[in-house]
């Protein structure tokens, strides 16, 4: 019962000391300690940390100071630094990295007295869409083994769908929230850039990053963009901007919504059972009270070289800082000073890494830089600007948030230009900023979970997670768990 | 724009990547399609256009000249490769 | 054949904030290895960049005292790199849009040398940008290993850019030490040049005089002494020079001069392959500074150096080589400043001693003018006792001296060590009746014509007098009697 309870039901169960946090935490680390090994969804699991923080919750609500989340355990994702836990970005590079302080987005989980369930497998430094290139090893998709979740929030997706956790962290920077929540069922939100504070957070590529909750409804999407979102004077690029409840708008009736349909969203590439559960899902809101228009995003179709460039040029940059000096992997063996670093770079970072790595380094190199790198960056205008127009016309966007449904671990992983076109419907809303999630709306031929996707204006999050709400008010496919799970 | 074998070795060394021959065949292949996808880009007239670094048009927040960050010296070089005297240590550097 | 030299510098200027331009990590100088090097300096991951608002208002007090042109957006760009003292594997600076444009420039004063006049020249500022220094690489043997100290790191830095509009390595020294007065003055830099607060790259090259077209360059990096400036230039001069006239031709690098040989040779290393991929920091926004705040930090600059220089000129009727060692540090023309109003005239006589007495004791014992033992206040005191003729100059170096030892005010010297003027004529007539009855050789000589032997008389009576005659009044006694 534990295992399927919303949110909002743990709270009150925890209010009402009907349970435990520390009974509720030892029900999902058992349960991590039984499925986890076939799913390999989390790289860390710390017993006695969590626990230490279920007594504290416990103590906590027993004072009568708990809030909304405290006592319940979230899974974070390995993105985030946590203090004393290791922090490994799913690389070897950081395999041995034991944080020396909290990410913004710990801090506030912690704060809020929620327990750290443990740290979530991933992509290597959240490059990817399959969850296949952490060093930790793949993650499985819980609805068939034999696929992968998606990437690179993967691991996050996985134990959420498996139900290893109530809900989990991720974090977003072409549709690594959106695509696995889509790929496992789950609903994920990636929120305005600048919503959540990135301090803490180990880069991908800077201006593209945005992390968010992964959970299975809209309204503990809300519950956990609560804790989440707000304004943090260490990043720079947050947003300095009133706390919001992202709860508030949750049963606004959905009468004359507009919702504008992007033509490039349901063309060529898109697999037809996808559109088929899209359409039921967009024909379940008509009935909602919404109307959909047609819209265009005619630059849609450049998003994915966009994206390739400006991602791995910020990422050849970011990375940079894992040289074997302060921390991370050094080689065992080296000559000089270069020899450690391209030891210990070569070895210490996957294929993938190194694969973009080397694509950001040239599109930044001497002569190159204004035809990719200032290309890239006028076209994000236009693509911002295909939305801000489109935004004129409706109040959402929807769509598929993937092309197909799960596909097979190892079936892209050796043609990267394949996995990359995935990427297709989640990208641009990455290089405009916007706010965008997933939500189940289906079964695909295979069975296996199709996501809606849903993308809003600027700080559009509340209306957004109204209009999920809604639907999921009125359908069930968010309740569908894996068989066998 | 063709990648040669000898722009993926330079990149590998501004990198600072270790790359095998065999490997600087393999990126070649691989570099070269996700270049084929990038060209796209190059058809787009973009005169006139701003480029775009960040989502929001925004700019930088000034923080106050005050110190703020105690010494934490041990916790920091606790996950270090290598210290000795509170110095990190690195083959030899030579000037 | 006749060489042109012809010389750029970029100056590095630590800007003295208490903390890092993008962490709060303290920046005094000192400290044990790595204590003040907090995540941020350590790259360590997901720590993110914080500026610092002190180091743009510094940045613009220096663009606006030299006359340039403030960016009202400028834009912090990362310089792609790998060395072991740059942890993220870049250094956050300004290219494209530095926060202080062009239009400024410095006026110099170049010392007169064997062969010529002093003259003053402008020198034209490019261009300044902020940026974050490295941390240090200590090159003591750990094993055969470096050892990286990064408190440094992070610490802001103005770099400051000149066109090549200098043509000698004397004017090169005096850019330096005119724009290392300067940062000083408006407060921005501390200027320890041993502690590396200011330093200089210079770019050199030679062309054959009557042409326009720029030679090759070489860059010599990290002049941390006016001296070794100086020395560097000279160097790379001659040898660009004799590589020329040998046949050879110059290569662009970067050079580092070595004191011990006295000569600078190629960095071969940092050389390699640079391709610094410089590309905007997507973790800082484009920093906006608008006309209010340009003009609130106006408001707050100082009188700059040039303006003072010339207004001591004017206002106080000094010397233009006065005015210019006056006005070379801000205290010090507080300080003359202070004593010439204390005086109330006479400007001169408080500049000599400045210049002269104050400043040799100073020097002598190390000291800074804001710590002279004697203030401004307290040496005016003394002054006025010269110009009222209580005591002669020669008695007041005495007075001075015991002042500066801690014996308390002029006047209180003078008394206790009865140092007091002889004014009164009739005890200066038996002074004089004595010498003149005791020498009667010299007076013979003297009356017949020799009058050079004035000067016998009245060192003679000063002597006997104790130095406590006034001068004026014994000359004309002594003439009186003389004449017979």
């Amino acid at each position: 019962m534990m295992l399927n309870a919303s949110l909002k039901d743990l709270s009150d169960m925890l209010a009402a000391r009907k349970v435990s946090s520390v009974e509720l935490t030892q029900t999902f680390l058992k349960r991590i300690d039984e499925l986890n090994p076939s799913l390999n969804a989390f790289i860390t699991v710390d017993t006695e940390k969590s626990l230490a923080q279920a007594r504290a919750a416990d103590e906590r609500i027993a004072a009568g100071k708990a809030e909304q989340l405290t006592g319940i355990p979230f899974a974070q994702k390995d993105i985030f630094c946590a203090r004393d836990w290791l922090s490994t970005c799913g690389s070897k590079m950081l395999a041995n990295f034991s944080a020396p302080y909290d990410a913004h987005v710990i801090e506030q989980f912690n704060r809020a007295g929620a327990v750290n369930l443990g740290k979530t497998n991933m992509d290597e430094f959240a490059m990817g869409s399959s969850n296949e290139t952490s060093f930790f090893g793949k993650v499985k998709n819980p609805w068939d083994v034999s696929r992968v979740p998606g990437g690179s929030s993967g691991g996050s997706a996985a134990a959420v769908a498996a139900r290893l956790c109530p809900a989990a962290t991720g974090t977003d920077t072409g549709g690594s929230i959106r695509q696995p929540a889509a790929l496992v069922g789950i609903t994920g939100l990636k929120p305005t850039y600048g919503t959540v504070s990135r301090y803490g957070m180990i880069a991908f590529a800077s201006s593209l990053d945005q992390a968010g909750p992964m959970a299975r409804s809209a309204e503990d999407c809300a519950l956990m963009l609560n804790v989440m979102a707000g304004f943090d004077s260490r990043d720079s690029t947050s947003l300095e901007r009133e706390k919001e409840d992202y709860t508030r708008d949750l049963n606004q009736p959905l009468k004359g919504l507009k919702i504008g349909l992007p033509r490039e969203y349901f063309a060529e590439g898109l697999s037809a059972d996808v559109a088929r559960a899209v359409e039921a899902a967009l024909a379940e809101y008509r009935k909602l009270g919404a109307e959909t228009v047609e819209i265009s995003l005619p630059n849609t179709r450049l998003s994915i070289p966009v994206y390739y460039v400006l991602a791995p040029a910020e990422a050849s940059s970011n990375l940079a800082r894992y040289d074997g000096v302060r921390y991370g992997y050094r080689a065992p063996e080296y000559g000089d000073l270069t020899d450690m670093y391209q030891k210990s770079r070569a070895q210490g970072f996957g294929a993938e890494v190194k694969r973009r790595i080397m694509i950001g380094t040239y599109v930044l190199s001497a002569g190159y830089y204004d035809a990719y790198y200032i290309q890239a960056q006028k076209l994000r205008r236009l693509i911002a600007q295909d939305f801000e127009a489109a935004f004129r016309q409706c109040d959402v966007i929807m769509g598929p948030t993937s092309p197909s449904t799960a596909f097979r671990l190892g079936e892209k992983s050796d043609d990267p230009v394949s996995m990359y076109l995935s990427d297709i419907y989640t990208i641009a809303v990455n290089l405009a900023g916007l706010p965008g999630m997933s939500v189940p709306c289906g079964l695909g031929d295979n069975g296996l979970p199709v996501g809606l996707q849903i993308v809003g204006n600027y700080f559009a999050e509340a209306r957004m997670l109204n209009v999920a709400h809604q639907y999921q008010l009125a359908t069930d496919w968010h309740t569908r768990m894996p068989e066998g799970i | 724009m063709s990648l040669t074998l000898d722009d993926v070795k330079r990149i590998a060394i501004l990198a600072r990547i270790e790359v095998s021959e065999s490997e600087a065949q393999a990126y070649l292949a691989q570099l070269s399609s996700i270049f084929g996808l990038v060209e796209e880009m190059q058809a787009v007239d973009t005169r006139g256009i701003e480029p775009m670094a960040h989502a929001q048009d925004v700019v930088l927040r000034l923080r106050e000249d005050a110190v703020s960050e105690a010494d934490r010296r041990d916790a920091y070089q606790a996950v270090a490769p290598q210290v000795e005297a509170g110095l990190y240590l690195v083959p030899k550097v030579i000037e | 054949m006749q060489w042109e030299v012809v010389i750029g510098l970029e100056t590095h200027a630590q800007l003295n904030t208490v903390s890092k331009i993008f962490s709060g990590a303290a920046t005094a100088y000192g400290a044990e290895p790595n204590t003040q090097a907090c995540a941020v300096d350590l790259a360590l991951p997901g720590v993110l960049p914080v500026f610092n608002r002190a180091a743009a208002e510094k940045a613009v007090r220096f663009g606006l005292a030299v006359g340039a042109r403030i960016n009202r957006k400028s834009v912090f760009e990362r310089k792609n790199y790998f060395y072991p003292d740059l942890p993220k594997g870049y250094q956050t600076t300004q290219l494209e849009l530095p926060i202080v444009a062009e239009g400024g420039t410095l006026r110099i004063q170049v010392p007169s040398t064997g062969s010529g006049q002093s003259y003053e020249k402008d020198i034209r500022i490019t261009r300044a940008h902020m940026e974050e220094d490295a941390g240090k690489s200590l090159h003591e043997d750990f094993h055969g290993m470096t050892g990286i100290d990064l408190n440094r790191a992070g610490t802001p830095l103005i770099e400051i850019v000149t066109e090549p509009d200098m043509r000698s390595s004397a004017e090169a020294v005096a850019y330096a030490k005119a724009l290392h007065s300067l940062v000083r003055w408006i407060g921005i830099c501390d200027g320890n040049m041993q502690e590396g607060s200011f330093r200089c790259d210079a770019n050199v090259s030679v062309r054959v005089k009557g042409t326009d077209k720029l030679g090759t360059r070489c860059e010599i990096k990290n002049l941390n002494s006016f001296k070794f400036l100086e020395k560097a230039i000279e160097y790379e001069i001659r040898r660009q020079i004799e590589l020329i006239e040998d046949g050879g031709r110059v290569v662009q690098e970067t050079r580092l001069y070595d004191p011990d040989r006295d000569e600078t040779r190629s960095m071969r290393s940092k050389e390699e392959a640079n391709d610094y991929r410089y590309f905007p920091d997507p973790d800082l926004l484009p920093l906006v500074v608008s006309d209010a705040y340009i003009e609130n930090v106006r408001g707050t600059l100082p009188e700059l150096p040039q303006a003072k220089r010339e207004r001591f000129i004017s206002e106080y009727s000094l010397p233009a080589y006065d005015a210019g060692v006056l006005t070379s540090a801000r205290e010090l023309a507080d300080y003359f400043e202070a004593t010439a109003k204390a005086l109330g005239g006479e400007a001169k006589l408080a500049a000599n001693w400045i210049m002269g007495d104050l400043s040799a004791a100073l020097n002598k014992e190390g000291k800074d003018i804001v710590d002279s033992p004697i203030s401004s206040v307290r040496l005016a005191g003394l002054l006025k006792r010269i110009l009222d003729n209580t005591i002669s100059g020669k008695i007041a170096k005495e007075v001075f001296a015991a002042m500066w030892n801690g014996e308390g005010e002029a006047d209180t010297v003078i008394e206790a060590k009865g140092l007091k003027q002889v004014s009164d004529s009739g005890a200066i007539e038996k002074i004089i009746d004595e010498i003149i009855a005791a020498n009667p050789g010299q007076v013979a000589e003297y009356r017949s014509g020799k009058d050079k032997l004035f000067g016998f008389f009245v060192g003679q009576a000063m002597k006997a007098s104790k130095g406590k005659a006034n001068p004026a009044q014994l000359n004309e006694i002594l003439k009186q009697k003389l004449a017979g």
